[in-house]
């Protein structure tokens, strides 16, 4: 019997969570040094197998599935595609970072990590489960360390923010269990891989309209819903700005960087598979939608002072732009115009995007982590000044990471917004040219920041004792940089894993 | 000596190592970082002079080096590099220029305690310049056309104290990004048309004859050809970098910036990337002129705005009190000029006149550093005066600039170029309004160049730096002298009579050279206007030479209104304050509001609706409702683990509400619809 791999990936995380409640009484370095281990299994366990991965196949591998429920039909089912390959790389690299920036945490360091661990395995369950039953279990077990990670140790407005993020979410869920609960009446299956092939055959549809009424837009629209209010979607957005800013820095290092990609990675498994046609009658307004986030999304950051909220706000503008290439291609799809080309570069740019956008929001929540620890909680755009001559390390790093943000060429941010922009041109021309307004913003306040925080004459929080970057702040802050200036000269080394899956997806209609 | 182009990506990998050893020297390690840049950049310049060897001896070939960035659907995307004359004269300018400046900044820094980051970030600027040049693929150009843009942010900021220099960085990088933005455009446009962005690719790149055909042929909004539409927003580009009206503003805020900065990046080299970039895709821009039907042509709209511009710097130029900022709106204007060549039809002109322009400009910015060191870095010329004496080379130097920049004929290498632009545009025959403008801007350069020179070099020192100036050390003069040299021989590579220059960027092997007499008209009209400008300066400037910094201009005495409004640059900043700048504040404070009031309303609401439906336990619900709006006030006093316990409750209550509505759900719809 060959190891379950996936399994370990997922389970490994929760291990270590147990093992820490188990621990009653190590002392804090212990604790860090377990926690910091469990929580890089996932970067070793994704290195076998990126080793067992062949990119060439773009089914499912590594697949494990067994009977669970069977009057149900529940199956245990999990696999492993290119674009889940990607997610638990990023997973595994955001992951340690987050709980290294969390390091000098001392109260309740032992709760703090097992509930960051709970929250990787989640999101790792989400990226690699291939039946809705689990998958909606680690999708909405994944609130539940998020809640009292923001609750326990956040900032002021810490409670209201985890209650709204919570209850949002959840709420958005209950229309998604709505639908998969439907869904499962129809066509008797919760399995991913079936239902899309049951959709390629549009069987779905079908047996959706012999739900009668509007059943058939009521499922669609009910896990519309939940998976827009994760990423999430404009309008859906209000509950991320309170619930990023208030957030610990880990957290919120873990929350823009991995959780926000459940989100669009549910658009990719399971909207766009399943339901294909009515989510190209929806794309016009989806598209709509997209470029709102794009370009209010930027623009609102503009008008922040908070630099947390800022950052998420511009978290919102990124993923946005993964939506809006997303919903270019489903809009185009089946037209008779050759849009090949174009949907595999849209795709691509948004697969690179998740990623890209995972490594620069996180080390950017960092960086306004490290102001905070330096100037007893503050984070306003006003409250610093000449950063860049007090902390030059810290500065050249920070500006690492803006620029990169802002899709500077030669960093990773570009490559992924070069080719959505180049896939969505061939698309839908009119929101290329629409969205470029919120590059121009996202530069535009991300510079402020740099301007305002690092430049001029030293002033406010970094006018007095302000040190710059030691030891174990600089150990989220480096690989997170290096890993910036690779991608952005070599692309190749990501994108070799999931072009033919994209190349398949442009292609056809889609099977996981 | 040749370089073989597949070696051709050493000339910016040098300068690009220089950056990477510069960034990790220590700030003590001054001569190590200086050494280091200087020794790469030489190498660069040598490797660059091979290029042109090789480029010379068959100036008709484009020789290429593509390769493979990344796989991309079944195909992969491709970046490579070209060596023509037009990158190998570039490429040598560059090095040549750069090199130069680097020399002169050891003397110009010298104690500054940033010399090493300011060395890694000139080597980061001319790895990404060099770059640049030698792309053979619009993507690779956009890269490092952003790079350098990255570069000059870093340099203007580079006394980041500063907060004038702070901002004027931020002004510079977002302006250009404006125009860069239809850069982007044009750039994933011209990819979805042609599917490759190579310039030459044995036939298939998208500058040669086969893409160019199809993108002339077909229409696009508003009856243009979609060559017309792709070259238009390609052009944005170049309006932004090149200082271009209306996106010139950033321009003359950049001199907040090192005068070195000043001279290889906003005098020599990047703001000229503009004019390289038109020129680089020029097949592309002309693709539409045999077409007669189509509503406006791409080089039309290139010739206008380079003939307003040439018009407008001069004219601001005339009303600036700032050494450094008359010369940047002199850089704006000359640009123009080059534009209005490219638009007119002549790109042989515009890059002669970029290659002429590149060495007196650096020459003029470098003197005009060597001005502000002597002075204590006083660079109002009110507060200047009487360096003739004291400063003797760079008064010589600058001397022999701004005649080669106010075009004083024969001896001086702006003359031959500034006259291929005019005659190209006395040869146009869609208007002759770029020749007018052109003709204008000449008397008005000589006028303002008059007037600094008067005002800087001669009468008697009015401030205190101005009285104790001396002349600067070698490192710097020595680099004036070189340069002065260039901006005098330069010019005999491309007279009308032996066009050598010209030739060999056609293309061709031999030189079609005429007599100077041919077209001798326009150039004794032009000789004649130079004289006009440099004689009224020299009426209103030099014969009674300011006595008191107080004093009134002389121009202003007579002409108040104009010459505030001139002073104030036009009011061009303000403008775009109360239009474009309100407009972006009004959308963000529009954008925020509705955050905080309509979406989170709506939110509100819908989510009191998905609760209705989703938590049918009565408990839980109040429990929610409370809590989350009412702010939770209550918990947050209480605080502590007590709470946590109490919340942990909660939550698992949520989940066990979902999980009992999923079976109940089922079960219903078990029990009703399905099978």
């Amino acid at each position: 019997m060959t190891l379950p791999l996936l399994s370990c990936l997922v389970f490994a995380p929760w291990a270590g969570a147990v093992v820490l409640t188990l621990l009653r009484r190590a002392g804090p370095a212990a604790v860090r040094g377990i926690a910091l281990a469990f929580s890089l299994s996932t970067l070793a366990l994704a290195a076998i197998a990126l080793g067992a991965f062949e990119p060439s196949r773009t089914s499912m591998q590594l697949v494990e599935r067994h009977s669970w429920i069977s009057a149900l039909n529940v199956h245990y089912h999990l696999g492993m595609d290119g674009l889940s390959l990607v997610l638990v790389l990023l997973t595994g690299i955001i992951a340690p970072a987050a709980l290294l920036a969390s390091w000098r945490i001392t109260r309740g360091i032992r709760l703090f990590a097992a509930l960051l661990l709970l929250l990787q395995g989640a999101a790792l369950g989400v990226f690699l489960a291939l039946d809705f039953f689990h998958w909606f279990l680690f999708w909405e077990l994944s609130l539940i360390p998020a809640f009292f990670l923001i609750k326990l140790w956040g900032g002021a407005g810490a409670a209201r923010a985890a209650y709204q993020f919570v209850i949002y979410t959840i709420g958005g869920s209950a229309f998604m269990l709505l639908g998969f609960a439907a869904l499962y009446g129809a066509t008797g299956t919760l399995d991913f891989v079936q239902l899309a092939q049951l959709a390629a055959d549009g069987l779905v549809d079908q047996r959706l309209a012999a739900l009668g009424g509007a059943w058939p837009h009521v499922v669609f629209l009910g896990v519309l819903l939940g998976l827009a209010v994760k990423v999430p979607l404009f309008p859906f957005h209000t509950w991320l700005p309170p619930a990023y800013a208030e957030a610990p820095t880990g957290a919120s290092m873990f929350l823009t960087g991995v959780l926000s990609k459940m989100g669009v990675y549910g658009f990719l498994r399971i909207l766009w598979p399943i339901f294909p046609a009515p989510l190209q009658a929806a794309a016009p307004v989806l598209l709509w939608l997209a470029l709102a986030g794009v370009v209010l999304g930027a623009f609102a950051a503009l008008r922040q002072t908070d630099l947390k909220r800022m950052v998420a706000y511009s978290s919102l503008n990124h993923l946005s732009y993964c939506l809006l290439a997303l919903f270019a291609v489903a809009q185009a799809a089946g037209s008779a115009a050759p849009t090949g080309e174009a949907a595999t570069a849209a795709l691509s740019g948004t697969v690179l995007q998740l990623f890209n956008h995972g490594l620069s929001a996180a080390a950017l929540f960092h960086c306004v982590g490290v102001l905070e620890a330096r100037s007893a909680g503050r984070r306003g755009l006003d409250d610093f000044g000449g950063v860049r001559t007090a902390a030059p390390v810290f500065a050249g790093l920070a500006g690492i990471t803006m620029f990169s943000s802002l899709g500077l060429p030669g960093l990773n941010g570009f490559v992924g917004e070069f080719l959505i922009f180049r896939g969505v041109f061939g698309l839908a021309p009119w929101a290329a040219a629409l969205a470029c307004l919120g590059l121009l913003v996202t530069a535009l306040f991300l510079l402020t920041f740099w301007q305002r925080v690092f430049h001029g004459p030293r002033a406010g929080a970094a006018a007095g004792d302000f040190s710059d970057l030691r030891g174990v702040e600089l150990a989220p802050l480096i690989p997170l940089v290096v890993l910036m200036g690779v991608l952005g000269v070599a692309p190749q080394l990501l994108i070799r894993l999931f072009n033919p899956l994209v190349t398949a997806w442009a292609g056809h209609p889609v099977v996981p | 000596m040749n370089l073989p182009v597949a070696q051709l990506w050493l000339i910016p990998a040098l300068p690009l190592l220089a950056a990477g050893i510069g960034a990790l020297t220590p700030r003590g390690g001054r001569r190590l970082a200086a050494t280091v840049a200087i020794g790469a950049l030489a190498l660069s310049f040598l490797l660059s002079v091979g290029a042109l060897i090789t480029a010379l001896a068959d100036p008709a070939a484009h020789l290429v080096h593509n390769f493979d960035w990344f796989e991309l659907g079944s195909g992969t995307l491709r970046l490579g590099w070209v060596l023509d004359p037009l990158t190998a004269f570039m490429a040598v300018m560059v090095t040549f220029v750069g090199l130069l400046i680097f020399i002169f900044s050891t003397g110009y820094l010298r104690a500054d305690a940033n010399f090493t980051r300011f060395f890694c970030f000139l080597s980061l600027f001319a790895a990404a310049m060099l770059g640049l040049v030698i792309a053979n693929s619009l993507l690779l150009l956009f890269i490092c056309w952003e790079l350098v843009g990255l570069a000059s942010y870093l340099l203007i900021g580079f006394w980041f104290h500063k907060p004038a220099a702070a901002a004027a960085a931020k002004k510079a990088f977002i302006t250009t990004r404006i125009g860069d933005l239809g850069l982007l455009l044009g750039m994933v446009w011209l990819y979805d048309s042609t599917g490759s962005l190579l310039f030459f690719d044995g036939g298939a790149g998208v500058l040669e004859p086969a893409a160019l055909d199809a993108l002339a042929a077909q229409a696009t909004i508003g009856g243009l050809a979609i060559s017309t539409a792709i070259g238009l927003l390609i052009f944005c580009g170049a309006v932004g970098k090149s200082g271009q009206f209306p996106l010139h503003v950033w321009l003359p805020d950049a001199m907040e910036g090192p005068t070195p900065v000043s001279a290889l990046i906003h005098a020599a080299t990047m703001v000229a990337a503009g004019v390289f970039l038109v020129a680089r895709v020029y097949p592309l821009m002309i693709a539409d002129q045999p077409l007669a039907h189509v509503p406006v042509h791409a080089l039309t709209v290139v010739a206008a705005v380079g003939a307003v511009t040439a018009l407008l710097g001069a004219v601001i130029a005339i009303g600036q009190y700032d050494i450094k900022r008359i010369l940047a709106f002199s850089t704006v204007s000359q640009l123009g000029y080059m534009m209005l060549a490219l638009g007119v039809g002549s790109w042989v002109a515009a890059i002669f006149h970029l290659l002429t322009h590149a060495f007196f400009k650096a020459l003029l910015f470098l003197a005009a550093g060597s001005v502000i060191d002597a002075a204590h870095h006083e660079q109002d010329l009110r507060h200047l005066g009487g360096l003739r004496g004291p400063m003797r080379i760079t008064f010589a130097t600058f001397a022999i600039g701004t005649m080669a920049l106010a075009g004083v004929p024969f001896l001086f290498s702006g003359f031959w170029s500034k006259e291929g632009i005019l005659h190209a545009a006395h040869g146009w025959d869609v208007s002759p309004l770029p020749l007018y403008a052109g003709l204008v801007a000449v008397v008005l350069t000589a006028f303002y160049m008059t007037r600094l020179v008067a005002e800087v070099f001669h009468g008697t020192a009015r401030g205190e730096g101005a009285a104790h100036a001396k002349e600067s050390p070698p490192t710097m003069t020595i680099p004036l002298l070189i340069l002065a040299g260039c901006a005098i021989a330069l010019g005999f590579l491309g007279t009308p009579a032996w066009p050598w220059l010209q030739a060999r960027l056609e293309g061709r092997t031999e030189i079609h050279g005429h007599s100077l007499l041919e077209g001798g008209g326009l150039m004794a009209l032009s000789i004649l206007l130079v004289a006009l400008g440099i004689g009224a300066g020299w009426a209103l400037y030099g014969r009674r030479t300011r006595t008191r910094a107080a004093a009134v201009d002389p121009l202003a005495a007579r002409i108040p209104r104009i010459f505030s409004a001139l002073t104030d640059r036009l009011w061009f900043d303000e403008l775009y304050a109360a239009t474009v700048g309100r407009l972006s504040d009004g959308t963000a404070r529009l954008a925020d509001l509705l955050d905080r009031h309509v979406w989170d309303g709506t939110i509100r609401f819908l989510s009191g609706l998905g609760l209705f439906a989703g938590f049918v336990n009565r408990d839980a619900d109040e429990d929610v409702l409370n809590g989350g709006f009412d702010a939770g006030s209550a918990g947050l006093r209480r605080g502590g683990q007590a709470y946590s316990r109490r919340q942990t409750g909660d939550a698992h209550g949520y989940l066990r509400v979902v999980a009992i509505s999923f079976v109940v759900l089922v079960m219903v719809i078990m029990l009703g619809g399905g099978q």
